[in-house]
């Protein structure tokens, strides 16, 4: 059934990737060299980041999930892990943790093979994610390094209560921002966190407009696979800064063109040609087989037109944007928001919405072997969104950063069999 | 009394619980339920939830630990894939073959990811019934995290007035604080005379005992206790050369009885563990006294256990692992947590290098829920217990 769908001549990067690429490298130099140039580190999550108040405090931010995804796509995640099994790390537990500890047992050589420095801070932002707290209690062990702990509740009953808020800002404002003073050395400023929620709002308003670019037909971008690219300023240590804002804008600017010339997605062999399928997709993508992963779909002609995972980081597209003129109220907005602090309703609402508003012809789960937070209750999410929306569901598996989990030909073999269920229900012989 | 008499006494608690551990479809609870009109039931996750409260309410709280061997999977495996850990799946067989519509509403408490998303399965499949996600708070700082809990529980209390039509008072939550507060002592007593004399109380009895507490109401499991309190030091059983365990990992899905028995035939006491954890969660009694609510608040901020779903803060669990160990003079330390298990699997690195640094000795192994075969585990535990025997630092010290 394989039918590339794709025009490989011409394969150009656009401007912004190129922005992109310069903008982590000077990233991974700064964090590089961070202590020889008197900054102090934080380490923290994606979920919840709280990046604005960390460079409120001129602290350089560190994301240990981000070296762990990108150790994946280097293909060196799988020694990673084998190093951190060796010391007692079970088989069935997060691959990010494992990859990370085994990097540190290694050197810490980063994604660019320099060093990352020590943590003076573990900054437990413990939003969505059990795992979190285990992670930086085991870092803890490691580093000797001091914690704070963000405790995020969750949106057990599907809202924010005012108690909810208030715990909080209380812990912002009482416990957290009182040890960013003292590791920093600096006085918390107020102005200065306003003016970097301000940027904040102004790139989530583009990202936005990115994102739900992929409403048109064809959709100009591939809201899952490339969606990883266009969440990664955002999601990690550049929110609150002009150069976002910059990205963001561009990035925009691109898209727009792209769609007023009704042009698809660009995949890594260039320009798709041809949409054939309009899925929406739940869960994290595989990082050790990304490519090939992505191009199972798009050498089917399948663009992915919203996904979950690209609103770990932050749900924009229902509305938040950072609000300055209240900054600890809506930092903790922002953490309570994130997708996997939402229960599991309000999931199957979000991606009842996207298959509706997206137009899309299915929806397909990626279940993590080794992400409890997304694939607990995966399954009831896909009979019960089968059951409001009458549109097919699809489910594969692999993992993140465990290449042992990624079965290449099962999951192609999965994929083209949904697909064709999706050609057969548009035939009508599927009820 | 005889011997004899006190023997037939004590295996008639035991198999008074050992019938109440196999009652999945909780006909207890529907019989006490029967024995009085408005009574009400509230299911609840592992690990803690304040069950003074709830029972203040004058309403049962039972504690769910799965189906354990007993419930045949088969609807629930279609509602989990394969890594994920096996009391959920359990749970969902048990409430979709109606053996749970004896309850009137489920809580399920913050212990970890699996269970924070059963929650919302739960609103998902019963949308009419009563289900809360109890966030505990990570931040124990009175004025945060304690402010917060507070007004958690008051919430619950609200809940608990939706379902009775009444709101406890403070007469009532203080009676149920004195009622828990003496089960807790009943509670320390039977592990400590476990941890004193560990032939005459054998885990498996020690363990039925506790799970008895998830279902019935606290003054009969605290008759339970104490009839099985008195008897039990007049057993005259041998003194076996077992070597002395502490058990970590089993807080949430637990071990099958078959496990419990070969822990022990494979020559280990198990001095302390960690299973039905809520009726150990708070390390001293609440006392009764003036705004009860904020007692049963204030004890879970000071008086709860270092634990995998617990942020460790200022105190290292590592260094607390090790102190329980001492306590209990454990020879060494088994890890025996269910397979894919968080919470239990990422505390196992930290601990395990804080053994290997105070030149404790452990092992480890996983099981689910309805693991059959259990030759393997104990020729595990054979080899760790002979191992202790013969070569620890006492054991060589001994033979010079």
């Amino acid at each position: 059934m394989s039918n590339p769908a794709t025009h490989t001549h011409n394969v150009k990067k656009d401007d912004s990737m190129l922005r992109q690429k310069n903008m982590l490298s000077e990233y991974y130099r700064r964090v590089s060299f961070a202590h020889e140039e008197g900054k102090k580190v934080v380490y923290s999550f994606v979920p919840g980041n709280l990046t604005e108040l960390f460079l409120t405090f001129d602290l350089v931010p560190v994301y240990p999930e981000i070296n762990a995804l990108q150790n994946g796509m280097r293909k060196v995640s799988a020694r990673y892990i084998q190093t951190a099994e060796k010391i007692g790390h079970s088989e069935d537990v997060c691959t990010y943790v494992k990859c990370d500890i085994g990097m540190l047992l290694e050197g810490n050589k980063g994604p660019t093979g320099e060093r990352i420095p020590e943590p003076d801070l573990l900054f437990l932002s413990y939003t969505g994610c059990f795992t979190f707290l285990k992670w930086f209690e085991n870092l803890a062990c490691h580093y000797g390094a001091p914690v704070a702990l963000l405790h995020t509740p969750y949106q057990g009953d599907g809202t924010i209560t005012q108690n909810m808020r208030d715990y909080m800002v209380r812990q912002l404002r009482d416990e957290i921002i009182p040890q960013l003073e003292s590791i920093s050395g600096k006085k918390f400023d107020e102005e200065r966190l306003r003016s970097m929620l301000r940027l904040s709002a102004q790139a989530e308003e583009d990202l936005v407009a990115v994102l739900q670019s992929a409403r048109l037909r064809p959709s100009p971008i591939d809201a899952y696979f490339g969606g990883v690219y266009y969440i990664g300023p955002i999601f990690t240590a550049f929110r609150g800064t002009q150069e976002c804002v910059d990205y963001y804008a561009e990035l925009r600017r691109e898209i727009e063109e792209r769609a007023a010339h009704g042009l698809g997605p660009v995949t890594p062999d260039g320009e798709m040609a041809e949409e054939r399928y309009r899925l929406v997709v739940e869960g994290p993508p595989n990082w050790t087989s990304f490519r090939d992963f992505w191009k199972m779909f798009y050498d089917e002609g399948a663009v992915i037109v919203a996904s979950t995972y690209t609103k770990v980081g932050g749900v924009y597209d229902t509305g938040f944007r950072h609000n300055p003129d209240d900054p600890l109220g809506t930092l903790a907005d922002y953490c309570m928001g994130c997708y996997t602090n939402l229960n599991l309703p309000s999931r199957v609402n979000l991606l009842q919405r996207y298959i509706d508003e997206y137009q899309a012809d299915g929806f397909l789960v990626n279940s993590i072997k080794s992400c409890n937070s997304f694939a607990a209750g995966e399954l009831l999410m896909l009979r019960e969104l089968e059951k409001r929306t009458g549109k097919p569901g699809g489910f594969i598996e692999s993992d993140l950063v465990d290449p042992r989990y990624f079965s290449a030909a099962n999951i192609k073999t999965r994929l083209e069999s949904y697909l064709q269920m999706i050609e057969q229900k548009r035939k009508g012989k599927v009820h | 009394m005889s011997l004899q008499d006190s023997t037939g006494q004590l295996e008639e608690i035991i198999g008074y619980c050992e019938s109440l551990y196999e009652d999945v479809d909780l006909q207890c609870v529907q019989r006490w339920k029967a024995a009085q009109p408005g009574r009400r039931a509230l299911g609840f996750m592992p690990v803690y939830v304040a069950r003074e409260l709830i029972y203040a309410g004058g309403v049962l709280p039972v504690g769910l630990m799965g189906g354990g061997d007993q419930v045949e999977i088969i609807k629930g495996d279609a509602y989990y894939q394969s890594y994920i850990c096996h009391i959920p799946r359990s749970t969902i067989e048990m409430a979709l073959s109606q053996r749970l519509d004896c309850l009137d509403g489920l809580l399920c408490p913050s212990v970890c990811d699996v269970i924070r998303n059963f929650s919302g399965m739960w609103k998902l499949l019963f949308p009419d019934r009563l289900c809360r996600y109890v966030d505990l708070p990570q931040n124990f700082n009175p004025s945060i995290g304690g402010a917060y809990y507070r007004r958690e529980m008051d919430l619950l209390m609200a809940d608990l007035e939706a379902l009775t039509g009444r709101r406890p008072t403070d007469e009532g939550v203080n009676r149920s604080i004195e009622l828990y507060d003496r089960n807790r002592t009943l509670v320390e007593q039977l592990y400590r005379l476990r941890s004193d004399q560990p032939w005459l109380v054998p885990t498996i009895e020690s363990y039925l005992l506790l799970r008895a507490g998830n279902v019935v109401p606290v003054e009969e499991h605290n008759q339970l206790l104490e009839g099985y309190l008195e008897l039990a030091p007049r057993r005259t059983f041998r003194v076996m050369d077992n070597i002395r365990v502490l058990l970590v990992g089993s807080f949430c899905e637990q071990p099958p009885l078959g496990l419990i028995r070969t822990l022990e035939k494979a020559g280990c006491y198990i001095v302390d563990d960690d299973f039905v954890l809520v009726s150990r969660w708070l390390t001293r009694g609440i006392g009764a006294g003036a705004d009860p609510v904020q007692r049963v608040c204030n004890a879970y901020l000071n008086a709860s256990t270092f634990h995998s779903s617990k942020y460790e803060g200022n105190q290292p669990k590592r260094d607390l692992l090790l102190q329980r160990v001492a306590q209990v003079k454990a020879d060494g330390v088994v890890f025996c947590a269910p397979s894919f298990c968080d919470p239990a699997l990422l505390d196992q690195p930290i601990y395990m290098s804080t053994l290997d640094n105070g030149g404790i000795a452990y092992t480890a192994f996983k099981y689910a829920e309805n693991t059959g075969q259990f030759q393997n585990i104990r020729e595990q535990l054979g080899t760790f217990s002979d191992s202790i025997k013969l070569w620890s630092v006492q054991a060589a010290k001994e033979m010079h």
